[in-house]
């Protein structure tokens, strides 16, 4: 199938599921620790905070990849040859998670931040006069019901973001759209080899909107959804 | 520690990619939205031959990076016997009609959805009140659905559009000197990174935040009648 391609670009596709899977994991951290800046009461947080969400909302994520990639081969290059060191490279894949990672921490922020909003006061407050401790408000009551808020911009993200992988590859990175491209040119047939590519991606969004659909309803048992007319 | 020369003698590049940028950003938002009136009504009519495919073509555009889009246009259509023999070929072979055809394929799905959505949240008595007066589907479209639901879809259109901005940085990837490529050439040039790379930062910067504030002037236009309910932290949403 696909000439004899089909390991390749299956090989490449695990690199495109590496990326997302470490860029999502920074993000949840980026996004978690930025929710609880924006909450806390700290004014110098919050404005941190702003900051970054402002300006990942105001620069293209490709631009940003590339000013990561660029700039911190010219960052890295400057402290190593101070210290005494050889002239190094910033390995692409490092460079694509961070800005992947960093890029969507500022929408997970934003969504963490709306799903602990959406929890009633009144439910710490009571879970704190029966006399739960402060992390086991946190895990009984704070976390379970946030992650049901959290789901559908969770869900939301994670598209966006499993679909901005494809664009390591322009900063050499050896994902699918690279090796499609050395398959296409070898073989003389791109659209083959890009068909291939969108099919795959379209079966990951569409086997991630059925999981996440279901942990949300996992989530969500309990809930009563509002009946319309 | 930053060399402004750099700048200074590349400035009138950035600002010929600064151009391509709002030329590629208008020519596909103006397209996509053409066409996602009519796909909107589509997807929202209960006759599923109109509305099923109207779905699977904004389901796969939506499941599919732009990139991958971009490419099967720009590389994979030459593999088509019937195109590269078509009088259309002259067209698939620029870089331009690719990036404009791409881009609003994938605009007017994702701006189709929006128009849906919107057209789905008018409230029923509005469309009862419309029958009662006897109005036509064509009015009731015209006078009824369609205003309300495009007051509704701004504030995610704005969304939209200023995520259609970012993803005009793709079209550098096909030769066209576009903002980023113009970046990418200055740091290959010069070996500047804070010069190519932060001044282009500030375009980008610039041009989403004038964006978005012409989203807020049209909102403040169209919206007047919601602004007391608007008072609510929305301005904190992120797409």
């Amino acid at each position: 199938m696909l000439h004899g391609y089909l390991p390749a670009i299956l090989g490449g596709l695990m690199t495109s599921l590496q990326v997302a899977a470490c860029s999502l994991a920074i993000a949840c951290v980026f996004g978690l620790i930025g929710a609880a800046a924006k909450l806390s009461s700290s004014r110098a947080a919050h404005a941190v905070v702003d900051v970054y969400t402002t300006l990942i909302r105001g620069i293209p994520e490709l631009a940003l990849m590339l000013m990561v990639f660029y700039g911190g081969q010219t960052i890295l290059n400057y402290l190593v040859t101070e210290a005494g060191g050889d002239y190094v490279e910033v390995p692409a894949f490092a460079a694509g998670v961070l800005t992947i990672g960093f890029v969507f921490g500022a929408y997970m922020t934003e969504t963490f931040r709306g799903a602990i909003l959406a929890i009633p006061k009144g439910q710490m407050e009571a879970a704190t006069a029966i006399g739960m401790s402060r992390s086991q408000v946190l895990a009984r009551v704070t976390i379970p019901q946030m992650i049901r808020h959290a789901i559908p911009g969770f869900t939301n993200n994670w598209l966006i973001m499993i679909k901005a992988t494809a664009l390591v590859s322009i900063i050499g990175l050896d994902d699918m759209m690279q090796r499609a491209g050395l398959a296409a040119s070898a073989t003389r047939e791109p659209l083959t080899f890009y068909l291939a590519v969108a099919a795959i991606y379209l079966l990951i969004t569409t086997v991630s909107i059925l999981l996440l659909s279901r942990v949300e309803k996992r989530f969500s048992l309990g809930v009563r959804k509002a009946e319309l007319q | 520690m930053i060399d402004w020369s750099v700048i200074a003698t590349s400035l009138p590049d950035f600002l010929a990619g600064l151009k391509v940028t709002l030329l590629l950003l208008v020519i596909s938002l103006s397209t996509g939205l053409l066409l996602s009136v009519p796909l909107a009504v589509a997807r929202v009519s209960s006759n599923p031959l109109l509305s099923k495919p109207v779905w699977l073509y904004t389901y796969v555009i939506r499941g599919t990076p732009l990139l991958v889009q971009l490419f099967i246009i720009y590389y994979g259509f030459a593999q088509i016997d019937l195109i590269r023999n078509s009088s259309a070929w002259p067209l698939f072979r620029e870089a331009w009609f690719c990036a404009w055809l791409a881009f609003s394929i994938n605009t007017t799905a994702y701006t189709t959805e929006i128009i849906a959505g919107a057209l789905r949240a008018t409230p029923a008595g509005e469309v009862e009140a419309a029958k009662s007066l006897g109005m036509t589907t064509f009015d009731l479209y015209r006078r009824i659905l369609l205003p309300g639901a495009f007051r509704r879809a701004l504030p995610q259109y704005s969304n939209e559009a200023v995520g259609m901005m970012h993803a005009t940085a793709i079209a550098s990837t096909v030769t066209l000197v576009d903002l980023t490529r113009v970046a990418r050439d200055v740091y290959a040039n010069h070996l500047a990174t804070v010069e190519a790379f932060g001044t282009v930062a500030v375009f980008y910067f610039v041009l989403t935040f004038s964006l978005i504030g012409l989203f807020r002037l049209a909102e403040r236009h169209w919206l007047k009648h919601l602004r007391a309910q608007v008072a609510a932290p929305s301005t904190l949403v992120a797409k």
